[in-house]
């Protein structure tokens, strides 16, 4: 138990302070060019990164998921918000899960 | 009160995602031997969820506080970037204390809609992570006590809601932006090599989402150095 805290302090701890820092110590507004390109593109990057190729394997099954994000991907391009595209990505894999019981 | 009911409404899918997610987490905590309140102890207080992966499997072994340390660290980089992207869209409103204790929010997913404003004021961020911040307690909380009884084929799709949302916040803009169509799909390439080549798979993916992700904004902010203006009218 002595352990588990002395760990969830490090856990916790390190996770805060590396977004905290770099949060409170850059006050002024960066005016490079390439700098501040560079953190326009970091969010684009760091979703892709982490849904390509990792999201094809969300549901446990490579069709489902696929079948999900092929139609969240139709609605998100049609403008759709975040809610809309998160929930009929989900019920187009349900759908394609349930269907691929029946067979 | 009006930017907190705001951001709350922004927040809402994010929540939605997150309880998914964290379900798993809860469901493999406890398989590790954790008990619920240690589970929902570290998502309180940690709200990440490849960081809170890797740490509970360093916890299962006694005494293990530097490679614990060390591999935060590494996992954890993209926030320091995310944070200094951050400082730069933030209202002058958002200083002093309100910074110390709301950059505790700052995850992927959180950052990546507070990005999509312009001027974040302190009260809209605070919406913007109460969602995702119950949906990750809660999830744990649920994952650790019923993970088992929940049909899996209900579980299994829910699992998709989080990529779901990534989707809707990078393809608007995707669309409209040759320079990020770009930027997204040489990361896309590179994440795929480092996925699934042999060696390079062997790479956790708390780095290689770093690697990729600094990687392709690096080439992308040196082929398409945006105009000021330009990203202020994003």
């Amino acid at each position: 138990m002595n352990d588990f805290l002395i760990y969830l302090l490090i856990l916790s701890g390190s996770t805060y302070l590396i977004r905290v820092i770099p949060f409170v110590a850059v006050k002024e507004s960066i005016t490079n060019r390439y700098i501040k390109s560079f953190l326009y593109y970091i969010p684009y990057s760091v979703l892709v990164a982490m849904t390509i190729p990792s999201a094809i394997y969300a549901t446990g099954n490579v069709i489902s998921s696929v079948a999900g994000l092929i139609v969240g991907g139709i609605f998100a391009y049609r403008g759709k918000g975040l809610t809309v595209v998160a929930i009929i990505s989900c019920v187009s894999a349900f759908l394609v899960e349930c269907i691929m019981l029946l067979f | 009160m009006k930017q907190y009911l705001r951001g709350l409404r922004l927040g809402f899918p994010i929540g939605l995602g997150y309880l998914s997610v964290s379900f798993t987490f809860g469901i493999m905590a406890v398989s590790l031997g954790f008990s619920w309140y240690q589970a929902v102890l570290i998502s309180m207080l940690t709200l990440t969820s490849a960081g809170q992966l890797a740490g509970i499997q360093v916890m299962v072994n006694p005494g293990q506080y530097i490679a614990m340390l060390i591999s935060q660290l590494t996992i954890n980089m993209r926030y320091s970037f995310m944070s200094v992207s951050l400082s730069q869209k933030v209202s002058p409103k958002f200083k002093g204390i309100k910074r110390w204790l709301l950059g505790f929010f700052i995850t992927d997913e959180i950052f990546a809609v507070a990005s999509q404003e312009n001027d974040v004021e302190p009260k809209l961020f605070l919406g913007l992570s109460t969602a995702p911040w119950i949906g990750w307690t809660l999830g744990t909380l649920l994952g650790s006590l019923i993970g088992n009884i929940l049909p899996e084929i209900v579980m299994c799709s829910l699992c998709i809601a989080i990529y779901g949302m990534f989707l809707a916040i990078v393809i608007p803009p995707a669309k409209k932006s040759k320079p990020i169509l770009i930027v997204i799909a040489i990361t896309a390439v590179l994440n795929c090599i480092l996925y699934y080549v042999p060696y390079l798979r062997d790479i956790p993916s708390g780095i290689s989402i770093s690697i990729c992700a600094i990687t392709a904004s690096l080439i992308g902010a040196f082929l398409f150095p945006i105009e000021s203006e330009e990203i202020e009218n994003e």
